[in-house]
């Protein structure tokens, strides 16, 4: 399974794992909306600590569940970045839409 | 100038494939003993450029994918991806930030990260005969 999903007090985390690609993401999408869908939270966690690669499909997951979670008003927090992924989400300038975590140090 | 090594691989349009096609071209470069922030930034380029190919070259049939890549001097790689499919009809404004016509999951970020990522991007594309990208980066080695 590509991705986990785990939910606590009103926060869903998703921790996915394996290349983000148009292939992949379709799958984690669907596994993400399915469980989201029916309990709503205020906060959608998406863990890339597993992933060792994305393109731009990365983006348009991530972007995707920031406006489905707009439909309760839920918010999209990212972490588990690496430096790879970072770059793309720079590029992608989404760090306005979602909010990025940081580990510590 | 004349290539110093070459490969080339073709696949089908299965979006399962995407994965093989930037593997492959990331195998075939290693031997330029690349550091693996420069590596990994051709191989996100490549996947772009193959899911052009299959999410919009072949959106509505399966097709082949075409990648070459050859090896010049001094570290130069240059990547070719190309398919025989519908082609575009406008390439500036495909290649527009935030342009697609992929639907709600697509970023419309395709070109601007193969233009981020790698030296230079060329597009040639014909309307009903095919889209050809070719992706140009210098590779210099690991410290």
């Amino acid at each position: 399974m590509n991705v986990q999903l785990s939910y606590k007090e009103g926060v869903l985390t998703a921790k996915l794992f394996g290349e983000i690609d148009h292939h992949s993401a379709k799958e984690m999408r669907e596994t993400i909306d399915d469980t989201a869908q029916k309990l709503k939270p205020y906060c959608l966690r998406l863990d890339f600590t597993g992933v060792p690669f994305m393109d731009s499909s990365g983006i348009g997951l991530i972007l995707g569940r920031v406006r489905m979670c707009g439909f309760w008003r839920g918010h999209v927090v990212l972490c588990g970045l690496s430096q790879n992924l970072n770059k793309m989400v720079e590029l992608s300038g989404i760090a306005g839409v979602a909010a990025i975590e940081r580990r510590a140090g | 100038m004349k290539a110093l090594n070459q490969a080339q691989v073709c696949f089908s349009s299965n979006s399962v494939n995407e994965s093989f096609g930037r593997a492959a071209v990331a195998a075939f470069l290693s031997q330029l003993d690349p550091t693996v922030a420069d590596l990994t930034d051709m191989k996100t380029a490549v996947s772009e450029a193959v899911t052009n190919a299959i999410v919009h070259g072949y959106k509505d049939r399966m097709g082949t994918v075409y990648i070459t890549i050859k090896i010049f001097e001094n570290g130069k790689a240059v990547v070719r991806v190309r398919d025989k499919g519908c082609g575009i009809p406008d390439i500036e404004q495909a290649m527009e930030p935030l342009f697609t016509t992929g639907g709600e999951e697509r970023a419309g970020l395709g070109f601007a990260v193969m233009q981020s990522f790698c030296d230079s991007v060329r597009v040639t594309s014909a309307v009903g005969r095919g889209t050809s990208v070719t992706l140009t980066k210098h590779f210099g080695r690991k410290e």
